[in-house]
C-alpha cells in the first residue's frame, strides 16, 4: 500500500503540496488528476524518493520513504515501476538495452533478461523494435517503450507521470488500454497523474483530484462523475469557469 | 565529492562503463591533443632560436623545448582544450539527461548516477589525461626537434644535448601528475555542473559554458599551486 500522509513541498519559497493525504490500495489504479503545476508530478516523485518533503511523508509497504538510507531507497526503488511523462528514455541505448538495464540492476541472468524484454515489448505491440534507438522512435512509441521499461521489471506498483500528454487521441487510446491490460496481467498496484479526463475515466478504479495542494474529492469513477463539487465538476467537464 | 567517493564500492557498475569511458575521453581525443601540441613544439623551437640568438648557444633549443613541452605547455595546453572538448561534452550530455528525466529515470532504476555517470568518467579522465598528455609532450618534442633541423641549422646531437642538459625524472612526473589532476578536474567540474543543470536547451547551453569556464579556471590555479608546492 502506498499512503500520503500530510505531505508538504514547496521551491523556492512557493507551497505546492500543502498537506497531500491519500491512500493508494493494494491491487488497485488510483488517478490523480488536477490542473496543470498544482504538484501532481511532485507527489508522484515523491513515492520513489526522487524528492525530499519539507514536512509529511510518503508510507510505501510500511516504509516512511524520507527516511530510508540510499540501501534501502535502491530496495524499494527495485519493486516499483515509473513511466515518465517524455518517456525519459536513454538516448545512447537501443530500445532493448533500455528495457535491460534495470533488469541487470537487478542480477537478472542474460536469458531471463532476453526473455523478458521480448514479453514486454510484446504486450506493448512493437515486438521487432529492439535494436532501435530511441530517436528513431514516434512520441506515442516511446511512452510504450517508457511502460515496457517499467513492465520487464515485473514491479508491484507502477507509477505514470502523465502517459497520454501530447499524443493523439487514438494513440491516448491504445496506452490507455495498455495501462489496464497491464494491470490485469501483472496485477499491479498503480498511480497514474494526468489532466486527461477520458483516460482518468477508463484506466483509475478511484480517482483523487488534487486542487491547491490537497485532496479535493477522491472517489470511483461514478461517483467523481456525479460529484457536485463544483471545483470537481468545473475541472472534469473542462468548463473555464 | 562524498557522494562520489562513496559509490567507489559499486564497481560492478563504475568498472565496465569506465572503461568505455576512457576509449570515448581518451582515444578520440588524441587527434586535437597531438595537433596542438605539434605546432606547440614548432612555434617553441623557433621562438627559442628568436630569443638565444647571439646570447646563447642555439643547443639550448633542445633544452627549452624539452623543459617546457613537459612541465608546463604539454598539460597546460592541452588541458585548456581538453577542458573545452571533454568538460564541455560531458557537461552538455549529462546536463540533457537530467533535464530530459534520464537521471531520475536512471535512479528509479535503482542506479545511483554517482556510479553510473559520474565515476566512470572522473576514473577515465584522471587515468587517461596523463596518457594522452606524454603523447602530447613526445610529439611536442620531436616537432620542435625536426623544427631544428630544418630551419634552425641545428643538428641532432645539439638538440639532443640541450634535451638532456638540465632533462630530470621529475620533470616527466610532474607533468604528468599534474595532467591526471586537471582530468579529474575537468571531468569532475564537466559533471557536477551538468547534473546541476535546470531548465531546458537554455540551461544545458548555460552549463555547458559554466563547465569549460570553470574548468579552464582551475587548471590555471592548479597549476600555479602544484609550481609552488612541488618545484
Amino acid at each position: 500500500m502506498i499512503e500520503f500522509q500530510d505531505l508538504q513541498k514547496g521551491f523556492d519559497g512557493k507551497e505546492v503540496l500543502r498537506g497531500l493525504s491519500l491512500k493508494v490500495r493494494d491491487g488497485e489504479t488510483v488517478v490523480i488528476i488536477g490542473y496543470s503545476g498544482t504538484g501532481k508530478s511532485v507527489a508522484l516523485k515523491h513515492i520513489v524518493g526522487l524528492l525530499h518533503p519539507d514536512a509529511g511523508d510518503v508510507i510505501v509497504d510500511g516504509q516512511a520513504v524520507s527516511t530510508l538510507d540510499r540501501d534501502g531507497l535502491t530496495a524499494l526503488r527495485e519493486g516499483i515501476g515509473y513511466v515518465f511523462q517524455f518517456a525519459a528514455l536513454f538516448d545512447s541505448l537501443t530500445v532493448a538495452e533500455n528495457l535491460a538495464l534495470g533488469l541487470r540492476r537487478r542480477r537478472v541472468s542474460a536469458e531471463e533478461i532476453e526473455d523478458r524484454v521480448r514479453e514486454a515489448l510484446a504486450l506493448v505491440d512493437l515486438s521487432g523494435t529492439e535494436e532501435r534507438m530511441p530517436a528513431e522512435l514516434s512520441g506515442g512509441m516511446r511512452k510504450r517503450v517508457g511502460i515496457a521499461r517499467a513492465i520487464a521489471l515485473r514491479p508491484r506498483y507502477i507509477l505514470y507521470d502523465e502517459p497520454t500528454t501530447g499524443l493523439d487521441p487514438v494513440t491516448s487510446a491504445v496506452i490507455d488500454r495498455l495501462m489496464v491490460r497491464t494491470r490485469e496481467h501483472l496485477g499491479v498496484t498503480g498511480v497514474v497523474v494526468t489532466h486527461d479526463m477520458r483516460s482518468a475515466y477508463t484506466v483509475g478504479d478511484r480517482i483523487a483530484m488534487l486542487y491547491e495542494g490537497r485532496i479535493r474529492q477522491v472517489g470511483t469513477v461514478a461517483e467523481i462523475q456525479e460529484t457536485e463539487d463544483s471545483v470537481v465538476r468545473q475541472f472534469i467537464e473542462g468548463r473555464p469557469e | 565529492m562524498g557522494d562520489m567517493v562513496r559509490a567507489l564500492v559499486d564497481i560492478r557498475v563504475w568498472a565496465p562503463l569506465a572503461i568505455v569511458q576512457m576509449r570515448r575521453i581518451g582515444v578520440d581525443s588524441i587527434p586535437v591533443t597531438l595537433f596542438i601540441a605539434a605546432f606547440t613544439g614548432v612555434v617553441l623551437a623557433l621562438q627559442a632560436s628568436y630569443t638565444f640568438t647571439g646570447a646563447v648557444p642555439l643547443y639550448f633549443v633542445g633544452t627549452l623545448v624539452g623543459k617546457t613541452m613537459m612541465l608546463e605547455l604539454g598539460p597546460v595546453i592541452c588541458g585548456l582544450a581538453l577542458a573545452g572538448r571533454v568538460g564541455a561534452s560531458m557537461a552538455a550530455e549529462l546536463g540533457t539527461m537530467k533535464v530530459t528525466e534520464q537521471v531520475d529515470a536512471l535512479e528509479t532504476l535503482a542506479y545511483d548516477p554517482q556510479s553510473y555517470l559520474v565515476l566512470p568518467r572522473v576514473i577515465a579522465g584522471t587515468v587517461m589525461f596523463p596518457m594522452i598528455i606524454a603523447f602530447a609532450m613526445a610529439t611536442g618534442i620531436v616537432t620542435g626537434w625536426l623544427t631544428s633541423l630544418a630551419l634552425l641549422d641545428l643538428s641532432t646531437p645539439d638538440f639532443l644535448k640541450g634535451l638532456k642538459l638540465f632533462y630530470q625524472f621529475k620533470d616527466v612526473w610532474f607533468g604528468l601528475f599534474k595532467s591526471a589532476t586537471f582530468g579529474f578536474t575537468i571531468t569532475a567540474v564537466g559533471c557536477i555542473v551538468g547534473l546541476a543543470t535546470r531548465g531546458g536547451a537554455e540551461g544545458v547551453g548555460k552549463s555547458t559554458t559554466r563547465a569549460v569556464v570553470y574548468s579552464a579556471v582551475l587548471i590555471l590555479l592548479l597549476d600555479a599551486f602544484w609550481a609552488v608546492v612541488l618545484l
